[in-house]
């Protein structure tokens, strides 16, 4: 026998809305408001799922978040989910699941075999088994017989989104305590804002399966008067589908809103799941408890279930597990279920209550008719594929004494506060010895915890107590009713090897008991020896029944073994809900150049540096890349080619002591700079390492403008930012970062001065009247512009800023005004092809995180300057004056072939293996002016070296090459004044 | 993530903060007067408190001003705020 349906009742289906949907493979009927798990209880199905190791029959065994053996794979193709607890899924119109730990099938798992060697794959079985070789040919097959559901092989097409929120008052749970807590906290500060999120559809909690009356109404006639009282109250937002799933520092909390999940996929508009960052004045922690599983052999066969998912199935769906039924307690509350099934007309074989004074519940159960053994417990569930029968025997033994038929077994070991939220806010946890479970104790900041969540379950307590809190105030929680004790499993018992604890993880009592015999006592070591509440549910259900075991075992009370620590998430949350929208091309936005549509229009191929996007060179139809680089160069050195240079970094810095600021930034002397000049200029970090270079122009006495590389003015400016701020706070001077304000082109080749004044300018473009390293200012094709003569190409050079807006149009003035003059469009590759063949250092690659200025020919500029600069002193430690040190210099093949790989080893001439390198390559090319390969390295006293042969070293592969002088090209600079 | 009280903007979330690492820090010189300890100890030592942490942090996506922030770094409570350049005050705790 198994689940069934009643005809009547359920208090949050929705009969008069039937859904179809399939499970596994077969179309079944459900209902509005049904969950997957209360649908495939009502349509009988009974095994829901493959354990994980063994791959056991698994049947329901929660109704919440609880639930570890119904993990389900939803959908298929882009827009599937894995390991959803079919407790948390709505059913909804056409729904598709499936188990995720079956092969072939659910009826039939070809992997149970597994079962039948239980005995031999014990904890830590792979640990001790598999080693390197031998475990890369079991991997494969292991990887696929473990693990749960099969990650999404396409795009997520689903959109997630972020929001922020504040509130005064944050309440988590809407049962009794939520709902008392909200109001009170409202009434109270009337101008507070009081958020209540609920992680469920509805709001109620328990409220909506318990029978207990609460002063004096039914619990859903309390819950609706209570809603109706908030729903006055204009303070007061409730928010559902809504799961707090961490707390963290000064108050956040992580809130997951399941926006669309409940529809069908067709029906799904915006964004599926929102992930909410709420700071919160103050909260108050209503999360209610998980019952606790009893341990005994065969504690997982389907129709093993917690005693309070049976009565939240029954009062909430409708569903009925079975029909025969032995309920296993150690506590009350299961007696309310025994109850409540008895009622619905179930045959309640027998209760077996641990305790051997059960107190008032069980008389009224025997007032009922109902048989109630005393200071019994469950030794054996029998059955194949689900339970037949239940053997029980007295607590201090392991005989059974008695076999109860029933198709259905509830169990109930007292109950575990979900303390998840207030340990994240980094509050103390108590053992509380009467109910064998951890409860909240001190708070670490502005927070409460209230209801079961605080170990209190009886109503009238609960409202006096969450009322206190929502004003506020503390009350002292009413003393604890005890549970009854557990069975304690002797070391080698055989019954532990199927008394499952964690039942996602598949750890049994057992395994526990291995873990103590190898000395892994610690809880968390257990918890990593034998996986223990690792699964995807945390240990909700199993963490605090291992510790019993373990307590039991050594003899040890267990707030001395303690608990694992509480981290976030509560229950999992989507990897999509936290990139939100930052995925794709939006997870780093690239920049685009003024004149970005044109260089498109002239086939540039765009690529992504240093967050901007840029022209690496244009092919034409019938070029390869190297060809469409060579092509660029000789335009430029020939005649005339436009690059556009906007993302250069361009810093204003201006103020009184602005030269005395620079002076302290740079290698380079600043002070002795004339206005209306550029100087080259290199920065440092503190650790005196080479940072970032660039032109520097002085537009006025007291105002400079400063270049720096390409996808790094943000970085300078705001180092620029911190030396003013935190070092140097005397000093008058502003800075701000204008990379964006100026679109610039670069005019390059012997042509670029007719080209333009052809343009049309005012400025006086004479090689005498602006000379090279000259900063000019004026009109441009009608247009303000700011003009600097330097040149990292080498030939005859300007760079023409003008107003961003003005980008693209000067862009196309200068193509125009070049045509006559062959002017070509180049990209950066073309670029640095010719920043190598004249031996321009370039940060980054010809410099890394060791490299001093000295490193790089430095050494003179820094001698001239007294004065102290970023860095300096660090430039004097004694491994920076070292004489071995690796310096950059030009590398000349002399083997006729090729360029050299960038980043192969320098070697000297006499190497015959690669052993000892001198240094490596950090720029290389072919130059296409000089017709042969140029590169430059750091080598070690390379400067030293000039003329010296060496043998380059790539995977394998020898070269044989010469240290030579990095300026390959033009040395004298001749062709740099055109 | 901190709530972190700028002086001049008012309580933000951390995420538009930058630390900037221990304050309070002197930066030794003139540079050919420091001797190579001196130096070591300015760039690379740090006091690393299981206690109250005087720290700078830069509110890098808002006004962009540093401030100094006293902070415990077992609770993350944060002690005092106060701005750069204003003398090293006693304990805030």
């Amino acid at each position: 026998m198994s689940g069934f349906r009643r005809s009547s009742g359920g208090t949050t289906i929705d009969r008069g809305r039937p859904l179809s949907f399939r499970w596994a493979g077969k179309s079944y009927q459900g209902f509005a408001g049904d969950t997957l798990a209360s649908a495939l209880l009502a349509n009988s199905v009974s095994i829901v799922g493959r354990s994980f190791k063994y791959h056991r029959p698994r049947g329901l065994f929660g109704a919440g978040l609880e639930e570890a053996n119904a993990i389900v794979q939803l959908e298929a193709g882009d827009v599937t989910v894995p390991n959803l607890k079919a407790t948390q899924v709505e059913l909804y119109d056409g729904l598709v699941a499936g188990p995720v730990n079956a092969c072939p099938s659910l009826a039939f798992d070809a992997m149970s075999v597994n079962g039948l060697f239980k005995r031999f794959i014990p904890a830590a079985f792979y640990y001790k088994t598999f080693f390197w070789p031998h475990w890369r040919w079991f991997e494969p097959a292991i990887r696929h017989a473990a693990g749960l559901g099969v990650a999404p092989s396409l795009p997520d097409p689903d959109a997630y989104e972020h929001r922020y929120d504040h509130c005064d008052v944050l309440i988590v749970g809407s049962g009794m305590a939520g709902l008392a807590a909200a109001e009170s906290a409202a009434l109270a500060t009337p101008d507070a804002r009081v958020l209540l999120v609920e992680a469920d559809a509805v709001t109620g909690g328990s409220l909506l399966s318990s029978d207990e009356p609460i002063e004096g109404a039914t619990p859903l006639a309390w819950r609706e008067a209570a809603l109706a009282r908030l729903a006055r109250l204009p303070n007061v937002e409730i928010r559902t589908r809504t799961m707090a799933f961490g707390f963290y520092d000064h108050g956040l909390v992580g809130l997951s809103e399941r926006v669309t999940d409940h529809l069908p996929p067709r029906e799904r508009h915006g964004a599926r799941q929102r992930l909410w960052k709420l700071r919160c004045g103050r909260a108050i922690f209503a999360t209610g408890a998980f019952e606790r599983p009893i341990a005994f052999a065969g504690n997982d066969l389907p129709g093993v279930m917690l005693a309070s998912a049976a009565q939240t199935y029954l009062r909430r769906y409708a569903a009925l597990p079975g029909r025969r039924v032995a309920v296993c307690t150690n506590n009350d509350s299961a007696y309310e279920t025994a109850l409540a099934l008895h009622e619905a007309g179930i045959a309640i074989a027998a209760i077996v209550d641990s305790r051997a004074e059960p107190g008032p519940a069980a008389e009224q159960a025997k007032a009922t008719g109902l048989r109630v053994i005393r200071g019994a417990a469950p030794i054996q569930a029998k059955g194949r594929r689900r339970v037949a029968a239940l053997a029980i025997g007295a607590l201090d033994s392991a005989r059974a004494t008695e076999t109860i038929a029933c198709d259905t077994v509830l169990t109930s070991d007292g109950w575990n506060p979900a303390v998840h939220l207030h340990s994240q806010s980094g509050g103390s946890l108590a053992y509380d010895d009467g109910l064998r479970a951890f409860l909240p104790a001190a708070a670490a900041q502005a927070t409460a915890s209230v209801g079961a969540g605080a170990g209190i379950f009886d109503p009238g307590a609960i409202i006096a107590h969450a009322s206190a809190a929502g004003r506020g105030e503390t009350c002292p929680p009413p003393p604890s009713s005890p549970v009854g004790p557990g069975r304690h499993f002797a070391d080698g018992d055989l019954a532990a090897q199927t008394a499952w604890l964690d039942f996602q993880n598949d750890v049994t009592v057992a395994d526990v008991q291995l873990a103590a015999r190898e000395n892994f006592r610690s809880v968390e070591h257990l918890k990593r020896y034998t996986t223990l509440g690792m699964a995807s549910d945390q240990g909700k259900t199993s963490n605090v029944s291992g510790i019993h075991v373990l307590s039991s075992l050594l003899d040890k009370p267990a707030p001395a073994i303690g608990t694992t620590k509480f981290r976030p998430p509560f229950d999992p949350v989507t990897i999509g809900s936290f990139a939100g929208r930052s995925v794709g091309g939006d997870l780093m936005p690239l920049a685009r150049g003024a004149a970005h549509e044109d260089q498109v229009g002239l086939g540039a191929q765009m690529e992504p540096y240093g967050g901007w996007l840029r022209p690496a060179c244009y092919r034409r139809a019938d070029e390869s890349e190297a060809q469409a680089i060579s092509r660029e160069v000789l335009a430029v050195r020939r005649a005339v080619g436009l690059f556009e240079a906007s993302p250069l970094g361009k810093i204003e810095v201006k103020g009184p002591d602005a030269a005395e600021f620079l002076q302290g930034i740079y290698v380079n002397a600043v002070r002795s700079l004339k206005v209306g000049h550029c100087r080259y200029g290199l920065m440092l970090n503190e650790h005196g390492i080479v940072h970032d270079d660039g032109v520097f122009a002085r537009i006025a006495d007291d105002h400079f403008l400063v270049g720096t590389t390409s996808g790094h003015a943000g970085a300078i400016a705001d180092t620029f930012e911190e030396w003013l701020q935190c070092e140097w706070p005397q000093l008058r001077v502003m800075v701000e970062n204008v990379t964006t304000h100026w679109a610039v082109m670069n005019l390059a080749g012997p042509k670029a001065r007719t080209v333009l004044a052809a343009v049309g300018t005012d400025i006086d473009l004479s090689a005498n009247a602006f000379p090279h390293m000259a900063y000019r200012e004026g009109l441009v094709g009608g247009v303000p512009a700011r003009i600097e003569r330097v040149s990292f190409t080498g030939e005859l050079s300007y760079e023409v800023a003008v107003p961003w807006r003005y980008g693209a149009s000067l862009w196309t003035a200068m193509m125009q005004a070049g045509e006559a003059h062959g002017i070509t469009s180049f990209g950066v590759e073309a670029l640095m092809v010719m920043r190598i063949e004249k031996g321009f250092l370039h940060v980054g690659s010809d410099t890394d995180g060791t490299t001093y200025p000295q490193d790089v020919g430095f050494g003179p500029a820094m001698a001239k300057k007294a004065a102290d600069f970023i860095g300096r002193r660090s430039t004097m430690r004694p491994d920076a004056t070292r004489d071995d040190r690796r310096q950059l210099v030009g590398i000349e093949v002399t083997d006729g072939k090729g360029p050299l790989e960038t980043g192969a080893h320098v070697l000297p001439a006499d190497a015959v293996s690669p052993g000892g390198s001198e240094g490596w390559i950090t720029s290389s090319a072919f130059s296409p002016t000089l017709e042969r390969p140029v590169a430059m390295g750091l080598v070690a006293r390379g400067a030293s070296r000039l003329g010296q042969a060496v043998r380059v070293w790539d995977l394998g592969k020898w070269r044989e090459a010469r240290i030579v002088d990095p300026h390959f090209y033009d040395p004298q600079g001749e062709h740099r004044d055109g | 993530m901190l709530l972190i009280d700028c002086p001049y903007c008012g309580p933000r979330s951390e995420v538009e903060f930058r630390c900037g690492g221990e304050s309070h820090i002197e930066r030794p010189g003139p540079h050919g007067e420091v001797s190579d300890e001196a130096w070591a100890d300015y760039l690379f030592y740090r006091t690393n408190p299981k206690a109250e942490h005087r720290e700078r942090w830069l509110h890098a996506a808002g006004c962009r001003r540093w401030f100094n922030v006293a902070r415990d770094t077992v609770s993350h409570r944060i002690l005092a705020v106060y701005p750069m350049g204003s003398a090293r005050p006693e304990s805030a705790a």
